[in-house]
């Protein structure tokens, strides 16, 4: 399926491509297919591609000097995408701990939702959740994919420190806090794993298409699995 | 070596920043005036995205362990080498163990030290440029020693035939491009923005300025989107919000300005108070 794209000039170097705003597994498809055809045909003039639920930016290192002609070679890009080609994608299995140690906002989402801290934790780690892309923080990814019973708005006032590695649930969204940051979503786990690692050559090993499961570990695992990180060069 | 004898108010290491990473979710960092750092460095015959050193409000004081050249350029902080008065945007000569300082703030905001051959701190993804969980460290302390190469070889002191622009110090107006949700603001809010003069709140830093007074609005909310240093929020409580270089890479925000390089430059330079207002192109 070929959408009826909207390309709109950014800034002096930069593209906008907007597709329909809507959070939509095909589009997500498309947007990859076509972000990975300009990462191709510019590969000997250095270009950077921001990709979000429905738009593509294209950040070019020098000024453009001829707009229209730039969208028109990336418009005659465009239908060459592969309709039937499928994005490769990995499926990456998360440990998640949620203790009551770590999950020290469980207790109350289970009172808001009247759901027991079981039941939120089976809904939320048997699904398998879609990549969009990755934004906010270096390596936090926008997952798609949320059980609507687990649906709850961002709290009102945000936690100033929300430690690096948790699961947390915001509005209609499920994430991982690649570090310590402030935040405003419901934290109902810890993962041991580093989600982003700037000494790495690639700092974050999911990518956009990719999909996500939670596995629940106890504390003994989670120990085991965070040492190993710790010991290796993917901190 | 240059050592840290006080770091000033708030000083970084900056080059032009991260390329190549921005879909990770890392910032694009670098220097906030490109146009002062740019000419500091072009002075000294360094490459444009050699690193200098970025000092906010008030400047550090610095003793160099080696001889070199250097350029300060940006803000008119009132440097003294040696507690003897220089100026900025000219080449000056240190020796070894001369000791620069600043003074009171008379223009702008941040002020650059730019040194032959360029600072050469860690490179993380690209880049020299200081970022929380993305470089050791995210801002200088004092004590700390920062590399330069001694051995760079040394050029005549002569007047350059480019003259420092310092008109960004002092513009009020930033020129801006239509943002990608600016068609959602009804004619009359367009002709508004043009003729409002907004003022920079306290909340300034690498990140964002905020501006005042806020701006009533009934934008409808976006799905989150790329957004760009220069890029101008407006949220539904009225809030406009200029991103700087440090800024996320995506928001939730409806874009209605995008500012321009040079725009970004002459914001930079400002603080609280301070006046601005938009022109679009």
């Amino acid at each position: 399926m070929s959408y009826n794209l909207r390309y709109f000039q950014y800034n002096e170097r930069s593209i906008l491509i907007e597709w329909p705003s809507v959070i939509d597994e095909n589009i997500l498809n498309d947007i990859l297919k076509f972000k990975h055809l300009i990462e191709n045909k510019y590969i000997k003039q250095k270009v950077e591609v921001i990709s979000s639920y429905a738009s593509l930016l294209i950040i070019y290192t020098s000024t453009i000097d001829k707009f229209n002609d730039t969208v028109l070679s990336l418009k005659e890009l465009y239908v060459t995408i592969n309709a039937t080609e499928t994005i490769k994608s990995q499926l990456w299995e998360i440990p998640v701990c949620y203790d009551d140690e770590f999950a020290t906002d469980l207790d109350d989402f289970s009172k808001q939702k009247s759901l027991s801290k079981s039941q939120i934790i089976e809904l939320h780690s048997s699904a398998i959740y879609t990549v969009y892309f990755t934004g906010f923080l270096p390596g936090f990814l926008y997952l798609g994919g949320l059980d609507e019973q687990l649906f709850l708005d961002r709290k009102k006032t945000p936690s100033l420190d929300v430690k690096k590695g948790a699961v947390a649930i915001g509005g209609k969204q499920t994430g991982i806090y690649p570090q310590n940051s402030p935040g405003g979503w419901h934290v109902i786990g810890n993962t041991p794993v580093s989600l982003f690692s700037p000494k790495a050559n690639s700092p974050c090993f999911i990518k956009s298409g990719d999909r996500v499961k939670f596995i629940p570990v106890d504390r003994s695992v989670y120990n085991n699995i965070k040492q190993a990180f710790e010991a290796s060069d993917y901190k | 070596m240059l050592k840290v004898l006080h770091p000033g108010f708030y000083s970084t290491i900056q080059d032009s920043g991260r390329f190549g990473y921005r879909s990770f979710g890392v910032p694009k960092s670098g220097v906030m005036d490109a146009h002062s750092s740019r000419y500091a460095n072009t002075l000294l015959r360094n490459h444009e995205n050699d690193a200098v050193l970025e000092m906010t409000m008030q400047g550090g004081k610095f003793q160099f362990l080696e001889p070199t050249q250097i350029v300060i350029s940006g803000s008119d902080m009132q440097p003294r080498l040696n507690s003897i008065p220089i100026n900025n945007n000219t080449i000056i000569n240190i020796a070894k163990n001369d000791i620069l300082e600043f003074g009171k703030l008379k223009s702008g905001i941040r002020v650059y030290l730019a040194i032959k051959g360029g600072f050469k701190t860690e490179i993380v993804l690209g880049s020299r440029s200081q970022y929380k969980c993305i470089t050791k460290g995210f801002r200088l302390h004092k004590n700390d020693v920062i590399a330069y190469d001694s051995n760079n070889s040394i050029i005549k002191v002569s007047y350059s035939s480019v003259k420092y622009d310092d008109s960004i110090l002092k513009s009020e107006k930033l020129e801006v491009f239509e943002g990608p949700e600016f068609k959602f603001l009804s004619e009359k809010q367009k002709k508004e923005l043009m003729e409002i003069k907004f003022t920079i709140t306290n909340k300034n830093n690498r990140m964002a300025y905020q501006l005042e007074p806020l701006f009533l609005n009934e934008m409808p909310s976006i799905l989150t989107s790329p957004i760009l240093p220069g890029t101008v929020q407006l949220t539904p409580s009225g809030q406009l919000i200029v991103l700087m270089r440090d800024c996320q890479t995506t928001g939730g925000y409806p874009r209605i300005f995008q500012l321009t390089e040079q725009s970004i430059n002459i914001l930079c330079q400002k603080t609280i108070k301070h006046n601005i207002s938009f022109r679009l192109l």
